[in-house]
């Protein structure tokens, strides 16, 4: 069953574009949004078993077992499960978005497609085991992705996209070259191959310069600083709904999550692993929380403070497994919530208000009330302020760190949590609240389509901070104990 | 390693070169001229298949898509490939000596990279694409179907720009 979530929605692709079977624009937004809908609810409640059972209809004694097909199993552990809801809310909330922010159906259609790609993309990355097939899921999502950015053109579109692609292309070089040589080490590219040639050679010199490329990569892929450069241009660039889907899902999977399930599963935690997470994370943490409080425009600067929040994430994985593992996982998902629903207000801002500048916006919260009050939980949870979410999340990880032994680290992660603070009550105070900004005098709220995923987010933001002892007991201690 | 092979490395790098020094249509054909000598070398050294491939798809196709976009765009005036030019000596120029250095030095040590032995007999290609990597092979497909997709994307917009400007 696990194969259908990258089989599925390449078949949907194919099926759309059929020349005599043309649906309507809306209708293929609205299997976008099925699909992704179906895959967190089977991420949610399937049981255990059911990923690695062929697909079939009994009825008519039909069996399709595509992991015999495709020649390979899946693995399917509670991280991966966590990664398939993430993908699964953000996909959806980035349909509901393109259905307010996209006025031409033609536009809808061809989001919905590279939608469906893209998650096809992210859900290989989650699913493979093997180095390989891992780069080649990567690129999926990587060009589906720049082919997302350009998807309205334009001049800050296509430079955006430009960068994207340079440091995308170095990315992937570095990784390619990196595999490569690893492979020679392992003789093989399967995750359980490289990892017993590493444990066997003692790590090598050459093994050493592989590892560092790969992280190199990742950490481009992740827009951790010093190569965060595309980040910010490539969010602010994109569309709407694209903004929506890359900042809350396609850095986190490309990135973040594979990062994550590479130290965990094939490098491991050796301590030049763990010094570079460490380093890198906590100069991420400040420049991002720096840079986002020089920013004027609305969604640069949530693009910075999303270098800052993947700091985090990087330091909980540096602090080792168990807790720091733990935290990161969790803040990973409260990141892709809690951001997927910063971006869906700042869409709402644009579309409404017509610029994202915020100078020129100022008191809108008396014209949009639910995009005014959903951004405050956003920006609490962000600055990890008790009960929402990201306090727990950041609470396990800065505890995590306290134990592996980086007081200092620890305690720069309470203090970048000040400047959260700070550059999002700075952006509240310009944007929200305040003296009504002329130009927003006949402002409106926005449509059901652009309240209903702001409004799903915040009650989940709400949710995971009441029940995070719940939650904890049932997702993240599994996590844990799988990995 | 041969001294064929040493030959056709030196003649690569001199060809890689040229390619990163000259205008854009001239480094188009450059990259494909480096190609081509990149399948020289690795079918010297015993891989034809991998030889064909880089012959066919990057050589070839790839040249291809290149030339076709590059026609499309307004060639640069001669102020603009003068100055292209100087900034592309000043950004590759410390490259290209330092990873010549580097070469030479781990030339030199008699550096002998240690490649582990692959577990079990050799498989074929057909074996190695139908029986062990099938799953890459469905993401080579997604991937040639994304590609597709965005050039359609692309020029069809392009298309109905043009349209509605006549």
């Amino acid at each position: 069953m696990a194969a259908l979530l990258v089989v599925l929605p390449l078949l949907a692709v194919v099926f759309l574009n059929l020349p005599h079977v043309r649906l309507g624009n809306r209708l293929a937004l609205l299997f976008a949004a099925l699909f992704c809908a179906a895959e967190g609810v089977a991420a949610l409640a399937a049981p255990e078993g059911f990923w690695n059972r062929a697909a079939s209809l009994a009825d008519i004694g039909l069996t399709l077992d595509l992991t015999r097909l495709l020649g390979t199993t899946f693995l399917v552990d509670a991280l991966a499960r966590v990664m398939f809801l993430s993908i699964a809310v953000v996909g959806l909330c980035a349909a509901l978005v393109a259905r307010y922010a996209y006025v031409d159906e033609e536009q809808e259609f061809r989001f919905a497609n590279l939608l469906l790609l893209v998650t096809a993309g992210m859900n290989g990355v989650v699913l493979v085991h093997d180095l390989f097939a891992l780069y080649v899921f990567l690129e999926i999502t990587a060009v589906a992705s720049l082919v997302l950015i350009v998807i309205e053109r334009g001049k800050s579109a296509f430079e955006g996209a430009f960068k994207y692609m340079v440091m995308g292309a170095v990315a992937t070089s570095l990784l390619l070259t990196a595999l490569a040589l690893l492979f020679i080490g392992a003789g093989g590219t399967s995750f359980e191959e490289v990892a017993a040639g590493l444990r066997a050679s003692g790590t090598s010199k050459l093994e050493l310069v592989a590892l560092a490329m790969f992280l190199v990569g990742l950490a481009i892929k992740a827009g951790l600083v010093p190569f965060h450069g595309w980040l910010p241009d490539a969010y602010s660039a994109a569309p709407a709904p694209v903004s929506v889907l890359l900042a809350g899902i396609v850095t986190k999977t490309t990135g973040v999550y594979t990062l994550i399930r590479l130290v965990d599963a094939v490098f491991g935690y050796g301590e030049p692993i763990r010094r570079a997470l460490l380093v890198v994370g906590a100069v991420s943490v400040v420049i991002g929380a720096v840079s986002a409080l020089a920013q004027r425009d609305l969604k640069r600067m949530l693009a910075y403070s999303s270098i800052s929040q993947v700091g985090y994430i990087v330091l909980g994985l540096a602090a080792g497994p168990g807790l720091g593992l733990a935290g990161a996982v969790f803040h990973l998902f409260n990141h892709s919530v809690f951001k997927t629903l910063l971006f869906v207000n700042s869409a709402a801002v644009e579309r409404q208000a017509g610029t994202r500048d915020m100078d020129e916006l100022g008191g809108i919260s008396s014209r949009m009330p639910v995009t005014g009050t959903t951004s405050v939980i956003a920006l609490l949870s962000t600055a990890g302020i008790p009960p929402f979410s990201g306090f727990w999340s950041k609470l396990l990880i800065i505890i995590a760190l306290w134990q592996a032994g980086h007081p200092g680290f620890a305690a720069l992660g309470v203090a970048a949590s000040v400047l959260t603070l700070a550059y999002f009550l700075s952006m509240q105070r310009r944007v929200f609240f305040g003296k009504l900004a002329e130009r927003c005098s006949r402002l409106e709220e926005a449509d059901a389509w652009g309240l209903a995923p702001a409004l799903a987010l915040a009650a989940v933001t709400v949710a995971l901070g009441v029940a995070a002892p719940w939650l904890f007991q049932t997702f993240l201690l599994p996590v844990r104990s799988i990995l | 390693m041969t001294y064929a092979t040493e030959v056709l490395i030196g003649l690569l790098v001199l060809v890689a070169l040229w390619t990163v020094q000259t205008t854009i249509l001239r480094a188009a054909i450059g990259l494909a001229a480096t190609s081509v000598v990149l399948s020289l070398v690795i079918f010297h050294m015993g891989a034809p298949l991998a030889a064909v491939f880089e012959l066919s798809v990057c050589a070839g196709l790839i040249t291809v898509v290149f030339v076709s976009t590059i026609s499309m765009t307004r060639p640069p005036t001669e102020a603009e490939t003068k100055k292209e030019k100087t900034i592309l000596a000043r950004r590759f120029h410390p490259a290209i000596i330092v990873s010549a250095l580097a070469g030479v030095a781990l030339w030199a040590s008699g550096y002998v990279l240690e490649v582990a032995a692959p577990a079990g007999p050799p498989a074929s290609v057909r074996d190695v694409l139908w029986n062990v990597r099938r799953l890459d092979l469905l993401g080579q497909i997604i991937i040639v179907f994304v590609g597709v997709f965005g050039v359609v994307i692309l020029f069809k917009e392009q298309r109905g720009q043009k349209e509605v400007g006549r």
